[in-house]
């Protein structure tokens, strides 16, 4: 390490304890939450990308109609795998990745308050996808039910079973040890002057995320135990033959399952929430009601579960209620969209990759939202529910909101963790790339699902042909082009041009510009002054 | 410090594509399956409207929903459009900092979307309501899934069969098969046995299944409803009395390896033509062993 000249007793200080181990050690023994955070985020990433050869093996068996590269049961093993390390392994983890790396930064803190019990958050992960990936070698291969794991059918599974239920178990102690960790620290180390109110959106939004996870993954971890000792153990909680009931485990399981969804996007929410005023040179407009509308989804995401379940024979008192609670979440996140703009407007607004993918945002999460209030409609859900038109309103919420919010927070935050800058000229093809493709390839899905196609089949009528080749072409494009996303940080990292200053980007504010570029290891040691949290906290 | 040029060109490709296909979905789709592979797949844009009473009223709700989500989409891309090129820096737009929060503004852009959404939830209230009347049916069949096809009883008729997957399909369907699904009339929608129905009358379905969850959907129909081990769900059907043809559907629940390979053929005709074949099939039926005398 370079010896820097010792001018200011502050300066000393930090340097005093910046020893950190160096090799394997450093990175097994982690408890530095900038460590940890890059552990999470290369983890997701090579998530990313196995989720998404199976996706590639998926649209290339749909590509024509008629069967031309995989056995019926290993195409429902591919979609129940993309989905599970999708969720569990891509998305998830980056959001605990980003988690670890900002929130102590943006509230002024030295580090998360649990370190060591961050590194066990992380390590776990590994351990279970190595059990999950691992069940495509057992006999019967990779589990085949969907990642919804809906009993009767996923109970038909032999060896790969138990597997997934072990992994599951893994994945959410994690996830549940994590979100412990970012509700502590934030309620407890903020720096003094960083009051709830003045917090960026990103932490307030992981705030309530932590909630959302804390309250429902034990839900799911009850879910698939019930299952395994139905399978193990001889109980019939799913079971009719059993005098059990295979519809109370879509009810569990949904009851996780719909916060599960706003946990992978109520971050998202918090990054665009950054990333705009950065790139308008204004701040967020309405910072409170864009509190109050995130604490609002939050809470009515625990009573909505039942509208992925509109056609299990529900009662008709059942259907009105949760067509009326799902319809009534639209307000709360019509008001974000409402505000993201009004922040845009008159506005200073430049267009680097970041505010790329915030726009890009914008735009497609709010179809995905309008698929989402058409699904709501109960009786045009029956004519929607299991069909590709649910498969599109997921992937436009998913994929474009977000992965791209995920890509965006990278792209807006790599000059800090890396103290260089990118190719931006690389950064906006893969973005141009990126946008356009995901529309190739999940906007025709739409016109498939209304047409009649359902969704987990491997093989489809002809005249479902044409969009299908699209939208594989689609898939393909899109595919390729997120090689160049790694490609562009790896770069970075080998050989950006260095960042001048702490303020990679002109509009940007927060704490974390306060830092020089790249990071310290140890930031905060001493806590931040108003002057710095008043800088940031203009609203 | 670098700032990236927007193209115009591509907001522009992605807002006609967009325009395009609001156009194309606005018409509903032709009833596709009287012709055979030749239907061309491009303008399947859309729901079918249907030959049932129910399936009109879904069909409504469902364009209502969409002209409204349009509606919308266009005020509110409109702004945003209109702020990526009229407030951009290299047009030399200064940001105005003072517009940080409005609280009446934030109270009408909650209230205006709950005054639409009460306008939208009336009429789906309403067809809930609708699809949920079964009362007063003329006729009982009990629909039971299995892995992998479908058992249909008559109720009280005598008649009872099972209904899977065509042979020419199930041939050309299998890994490399060499026979091109082009060359299979209705290809993955074809069954050996098809339910017969008489139009012009109210069906009450009894759906069950014997192994796993499946689910029973006919998109001419409107109407879809999960078949449930332990569970027998119901649901209606009326064919318009002017409407009889074949109407197909598809299981819409993940049940297996077969999942895609047990479609649903309905074909309805007139009252006096299905009389005349549930005599037949009952008669057919009689002498087969094993056939439990249904309840």
């Amino acid at each position: 390490m370079a010896e820097k000249p010792h001018t200011e007793a502050h300066a000393h200080a930090e340097h005093e304890h910046d020893h950190k181990p160096h090799g394997w050690r450093r990175w097994v023994f982690a408890t530095n939450h900038k460590d940890i955070g890059t552990m999470y985020l290369v983890f997701s990433c090579i998530m990313f990308f196995t989720g998404g050869a199976f996706a590639m093996m998926i649209r290339a068996e749909l590509f024509k109609p008629g069967l031309q590269i995989v056995d019926p049961g290993v195409f429902n093993s591919l979609t129940t795998m993309h989905g599970l390390v999708m969720i569990f392994g891509a998305i998830m983890p980056a959001w605990v990745g980003l988690a670890n790396w900002m929130i102590p930064i943006q509230i002024g803190a030295p580090d998360m308050a649990l370190p060591r019990l961050n590194n066990l958050s992380f390590w776990i992960l590994p351990f279970a996808f190595l059990l999950l990936l691992s069940s495509w070698l057992v006999p019967g291969s990779a589990p085949a039910g969907g990642w919804t794991m809906y009993p009767p059918l996923t109970l038909q599974f032999g060896a790969s079973f138990p597997m997934l239920i072990f992994a599951i178990h893994m994945m959410g102690i994690s996830s549940i040890l994590g979100a412990i960790n970012v509700v502590v620290t934030i309620m407890n180390l903020r720096a003094p002057g960083m009051t709830l109110l003045r917090m960026p959106l990103f932490v307030w939004t992981w705030l309530i995320t932590a909630f959302l996870l804390v309250a429902v993954m034990p839900v799911l971890a009850g879910a698939v135990t019930m299952m395994l000792t139905d399978h193990f153990f001889g109980t019939s909680f799913f079971n009719a033959a059993g005098g059990g009931d295979p519809v109370m485990f879509q009810h569990i399981f949904w009851f996780f399952g719909h916060p599960e969804v706003y946990i992978m996007i109520l971050p998202g929410f918090g990054v665009i929430s950054e990333i705009i005023p950065a790139f308008s040179r204004k701040p967020l407009f309405g910072y409170e009601a864009m509190v109050y509308a995130t604490a609002s989804i939050a809470f009515l995401s625990f009573i909505v579960w039942a509208h992925h379940m509109f056609t299990v024979g529900l009662p008709t008192s059942a259907l009105l209620f949760f067509m009326f609670a799902t319809m009534l979440i639209a307000v709360p996140t019509g008001v974000k969209v409402f505000n993201w703009t009004a922040t845009m407007w008159r506005g200073s607004l430049t267009f680097e990759p970041p505010m790329l993918f915030a726009i890009a945002f914008l735009f497609l999460f709010t179809i995905g939202g309008f698929s989402g209030l058409m699904l709501a409609m109960v009786p045009a859900d029956f004519q929607y529910q299991d069909t590709y038109f649910v498969v599109a309103h997921f992937h436009y919420v998913l994929v474009s909101g977000s992965a791209f919010s995920i890509m965006a927070g990278v792209y807006y935050w790599l000059p800090k963790w890396v103290g260089r800058m990118y190719d931006l000229r690389l950064a906006t093809w893969h973005f141009w790339l990126s946008a356009i493709f995901f529309n190739v390839l999940f906007f025709p899905q739409h016109f498939l699902g209304l047409a009649g196609m359902p969704r987990r089949i491997p093989d489809y009528a002809v005249q479902f042909a044409d969009w299908n080749m699209v939208s594989s072409l689609g898939g393909f494009a899109f595919g390729l082009s997120q090689f160049l996303f790694p490609y562009i940080i790896w770069k970075c990292v080998r050989s950006g041009k260095r960042v001048e200053g702490t303020r990679a980007w002109e509009g940007a504010r927060g704490l974390e510009w306060e830092l020089p570029s790249p990071a310290p290891y140890h930031s905060w040691t001493t806590p931040p002054t108003e002057a710095m949290i008043a800088r940031g906290a203009e609203h | 410090m670098y700032r990236a040029r927007l193209g115009i060109r591509p907001g522009i490709w992605l807002s006609i594509a967009a325009l395009l296909a609001a156009a194309g979905a606005a018409s509903p789709a032709r009833a596709l399956d009287a012709d055979n592979a030749r239907s061309s797949g491009w303008g399947l844009l859309n729901l079918p409207v249907g030959v049932t009473s129910i399936s009109r009223d879904v069909y409504s709700i469902h364009m209502m929903a969409f002209w409204v989500c349009v509606a919308i989409g266009v005020v509110v891309f409109g702004v945003m459009i209109w702020s990526i090129v009229f407030h951009r820096r290299s047009r030399g737009a200064a940001a105005d900092v003072t517009l940080v929060h409005n609280t009446k503004v934030e109270i009408v852009w909650t209230t205006i979307p709950v005054l639409i959404l009460i306008g939208m939830a009336i009429p789906a209230a309403h067809g809930i309501v609708l699809i949920g009347n079964e009362a007063n049916s003329q006729l009982d069949i009990k629909v039971t899934g299995f892995q992998w096809g479908w058992q249909y009883e008559y109720v009280g008729k005598g008649v009872s069969f099972i209904s899977k997957l065509d042979a020419k399909s199930m041939a050309a369907s299998e890994l490399d098969s060499g026979i091109s699904p082009y060359r299979v009339p209705h290809y993955l929608r074809n069954v050996d046995h098809p339910l017969v129905v008489p139009v012009g009358t109210k069906i009450r379905l009894l759906i069950g299944a014997v192994d796993v969850i499946h689910s029973w959907w006919v998109p001419d129909f409107g109407i879809k409803k999960d078949a449930i081990p332990g569970y027998i769900n119901t649901s209606w059907f009326e064919v318009d009395a002017d409407k009889p043809g074949v109407y197909r559907g598809q299981c819409a629940e993940l049940c297996g390896r077969g999942h895609g390979y047990m479609p649903i053929v309905v074909d309805a005709v007139s009252k006096a033509d299905f009389q005349a074949w549930l005599k037949r099939e009952a008669a057919a039926e009689k002498p087969a062993a094993g056939n439990a005398p249904s309840s």
